[in-house]
């Protein structure tokens, strides 16, 4: 029964704090508009901010790093064609099997001078798998003209776009190649172009050339050795468990290192954390002026019913229960803004998610960063509340102070005042 | 009514109910300093890499072969300069110029090799528009246009795991479509702002590189350095009138649209800013003159009554409104100056060096605080939020005397 009249109780209480709410509309509903207009503004600016890194992180370990990779220890900071390790096709059939994953490929790496009949070129030149790498990496899928490589030892090459027209040459050329091989000696190689990747990665582009890891080694002189064995999982949060098994396959090769996509693209992780924090200086001055703004309206309804609450004290009434009524009006209050804003912002974000958000001139700036021009949020939950959340929590603690004050209201005095 | 007998009013009024007044007052105060703080955050970073940008790009404009930049090699290089140009490159605005050859090369060490931008300069004309010497870690700078040495970056010299005084060996494509090549001692090495320069550029004498590539008098480009990057005129106009013919000259906002770009992104967003933190303000002090105005409906009906001429009422409110806001820009400005100065000094970015690397940015950041901004931002708050008072201000100046002097 107690139960049942605690929740008349609080439901009577609740109906009055929302009533109070109206005894001024117009101040209400300006400082709700405040709370709706910056909900709005925080839903639609964090969830464009989480699709951003989303693409980001998804398309840059899409096109070369992948999740994880197993290279020799050191070779990360200093790459040097002489540290790959041997064992490559034993070791990727193993991965293969203890991870249940198709998505593994070996490369191996070196630098030289490509030369076609009319230029000559230093490139960064790439031994890939011609089966395998399709499956850890979206380059092969973005070929412009001709054919991605077939089979292990051809004697083909495919180039990116910019670096195809630099040395004048198109499907069907024969490029040639000078390096220095494993040992120092020269590595010479002839080559037939048969594909030419468009990317519209400028990067790529202008470096990417890639030919069957097996000639590659024949060529550089590393027979069943590579640089990078690089592996592709279907999501963020299988990095962790992956990396653990990969450990213990790995314990008797103590010379290997297993990294993951932080430790193989630095920058990608600072850059969304150094933009996510900058970020939150702009929401955090919203958020305090949003509750500066909730402050002024409860302290001025207290304010004014001072002579009231004075008389109600002065009836008896605990001063603790006077502020909880406070309270549950700037709750009911932010409440209303949270759900309207949020309902705005989602609304705003749905829009941006079907259409894709684009500003003039963001194709040039994305495409540093291995970005599309356009990017389509997706709703997502962390997107719609993080930041009405942390506004609620700052409102509803601003108005603690006007709630605080009825605990030293003199009720003669205050029956006393204007 | 006197404007002074208003302002007094207003004044008097604005502190009717002070703890109303002081709270908005710090709503302002803090809008204005986050304001003031973000712009001259953002103006930093895009000096940041402005600087480093420009430092390497290099100069504030370029002359070209018409096909260079798509295809960068010998085979597009300028012929000698004409009199004329020498002439007008003399400009008394242009601060230094230098011709060089840049084309891509590739360097050997016995143990690696690695593609690079192989630059053939004269030194007294490089050291005009950028290189400095302090940007050297060991060694020297070129000597001469006939130094037969080179100088790389630092982080170069790592990944060729070699030293100063060794040997490297460069090779590059001639005129006659052969590959050149020769050896050259390491004399120098050079530290750049990013990491990804060091690993690029490779100077070396001029006609050392001209020899070795077969290409006579001929240059790849002429980088030109004016005394600002924002203003090229009057020089660019005189340079462009004595171009030669079969030559192209570009100013940095075409060699580098990226640079640009984000030069003219900033002083949108900076706009973006300011308008955004304003709104957020502007209904707590819609919110703050309309309870100021609700509160006296009595005496303003009174003040009506007794001949006050409604226009005067609503100048009333706008000054208080003005007073308001200019209290909250001084004291916001003013922070907001106070606390960039400890900032000044640069902040220490290396925690995010490759994110910064990215972006284009040095590894310390700069802020810079101008005048300019804190006008800017003071301007629009101020048109704003009088246009914004006006709702309130209108509702005062249209009160009808009778029924509100029996407002209870």
């Amino acid at each position: 029964m107690t139960f049942l009249n605690n929740l008349k109780r609080s439901g009577a209480i609740c109906g009055l704090a929302w009533r109070n709410l109206w005894r001024n509309p117009q101040r209400t509903w300006l400082t709700v508009g405040a709370m709706i207009f910056s909900n709005v503004l925080l839903v639609a600016m964090i969830t464009l901010q989480l699709g951003m890194y989303d693409t980001m992180i998804e398309t840059s370990l899409k096109t070369m790093s992948g999740h994880l990779q197993v290279q020799k220890k050191g070779y990360q900071d200093e790459p040097r064609m002489r540290d790959g390790f041997a064992g490559v096709a034993r070791l990727s059939r193993e991965l293969r099997r203890e991870l249940g994953l198709k998505t593994i490929s070996a490369r191996a790496e070196g630098f030289g001078l490509a030369s076609s009949a009319e230029r000559s070129i230093g490139i960064r030149i790439m031994g890939v798998e011609p089966e395998a790498e399709p499956r850890v990496s979206s380059l092969p899928g973005m070929l412009g003209e001709g054919r991605w490589l077939k089979g292990m030892e051809a004697e083909e090459i495919v180039l990116g776009a910019s670096l195809a027209r630099n040395l004048k040459v198109s499907v069907g050329d024969v490029v040639t190649f000078l390096g220095t091989a494993r040992d120092g000696s020269m590595a010479a190689a002839v080559v037939t172009v048969v594909g030419i990747l468009e990317t519209g990665i400028g990067d790529v582009d202008r470096s990417l050339a890639q030919l069957p890891l097996g000639y590659f080694q024949t060529v550089f002189g590393m027979p069943d050795q590579a640089h990078r064995l690089v592996i592709q999982l279907t999501a963020l949060d299988q990095v962790e468990p992956a990396r653990q098994l990969l450990r213990e396959t790995l314990a008797q090769r103590p010379e290997l290192a297993v990294l993951d996509w932080d430790a193989l693209q630095p920058g990608l992780r600072q850059g969304i954390e150094a933009d996510f924090v900058s970020a939150w200086f702009l929401y955090g001055i919203l958020i305090l002026l949003v509750s500066l703004s909730v402050l002024n309206t409860q302290l001025m309804s207290v304010l004014e019913r001072t002579r009231e609450f004075g008389v109600m004290l002065a009836l008896g009434m605990a001063p603790g229960r006077l502020a909880r009524l406070i309270m549950l009006e700037s709750v009911c209050m932010v409440l209303l803004g949270l759900a309207l804003g949020v309902l705005g912002g989602g609304l705003v974000a749905a829009c941006l998610a079907h259409w894709g958000f684009s500003v003039p001139g963001m194709e040039e700036a994305m495409a540093r960063f291995n970005l599309p021009g356009r990017i389509y949020p997706p709703l997502s939950l962390p997107g719609l509340m993080i930041g009405p959340l942390a506004l609620c929590a700052g409102a509803v603690l601003a108005s603690a102070y006007p709630a605080l004050r009825l605990y030293w209201l003199r009720p003669l005095a205050a029956m006393r005042s204007r | 009514m006197s404007l002074l007998l208003l302002t007094k009013l207003a004044w008097r009024n604005l502190w009717r109910n002070y703890r109303r007044t002081l709270i908005m007052l710090a709503a302002i105060i803090l809008g204005v300093w986050a304001m003031i703080m973000m712009n001259a955050l953002m103006r930093g970073m895009v000096d940041g890499m402005l600087d480093s940008g420009l430092k390497y790009l290099p100069g504030h404009a370029q002359l070209h072969h018409p096909a260079y930049r798509d295809d960068p090699g010998v085979a597009h290089s300028l012929e000698a300069l004409s009199a004329p140009l020498q002439e007008a490159l003399a400009d008394r605005d242009i601060l230094g110029w230098s011709a060089r050859v840049k084309v891509p090369a590739m360097i050997s060490s016995e143990r690696d090799s690695r593609g690079v931008v192989l630059l053939g300069v004269d030194p007294m004309q490089e050291l005009s528009i950028g290189f400095a010497e302090t940007d050297l870690v060991q060694g020297r700078f070129l000597e001469s246009a006939t130094d037969p040495s080179v100088v790389v970056g630092e982080a170069m010299l790592k990944r060729l795991e070699t030293r100063l005084g060794r040997r490297i060996v460069l090779s590059s494509q001639t005129v006659g479509n052969e590959v050149g090549e020769r050896g050259f001692p390491i004399v120098g090495v050079y530290r750049a702002s990013l990491p990804s320069l060091e690993e690029t550029l490779v100077y070396a004498g001029r006609e050392v590189v001209q020899g070795m590539l077969g290409m006579g008098g001929a240059v790849s480009e002429v980088a030109i350095l004016g005394p600002d990057y924002r203003r090229l005129e009057p020089w660019f106009g005189r340079v462009a009138a004595a171009v030669d013919e079969g030559m192209v000259l570009e100013g940095w906002r075409e060699l580098d649209e990226y640079l640009a770009l984000s030069l003219s992104i900033q002083g949108g967003a900076g706009i973006v800013l300011i308008v955004v933190i304003f709104l957020a303000l502007s209904f707590g002090l819609v919110n703050t003159m309309a309870m100021a105005v609700f509160e006296r409906v009595r005496e303003m009906g009174l003040l009506l009554a007794l001949g006050m001429p409604p226009h005067a009422m609503l100048y009333q409110v706008l000054l208080e409104a003005l007073f308001l806001l200019l209290l909250g820009l001084l004291a916001g400005n003013l922070l907001g100056w106070l606390s960039l100065q400890p900032l000044l000094s640069g902040i220490d970015l290396s925690a995010l060096a490759e994110a910064a690397e990215l972006s284009g940015m040095g590894a310390t950041l700069y802020p810079n605080l101008r005048g300019v901004d804190m006008l800017r931002a003071t301007l629009i708050v101020i048109f704003l939020g009088l246009a914004a008072s006006l709702i309130p201000a209108w509702r005062a100046a249209r009160l009808d005397p009778v029924t509100s002097m029996n407002e209870y």
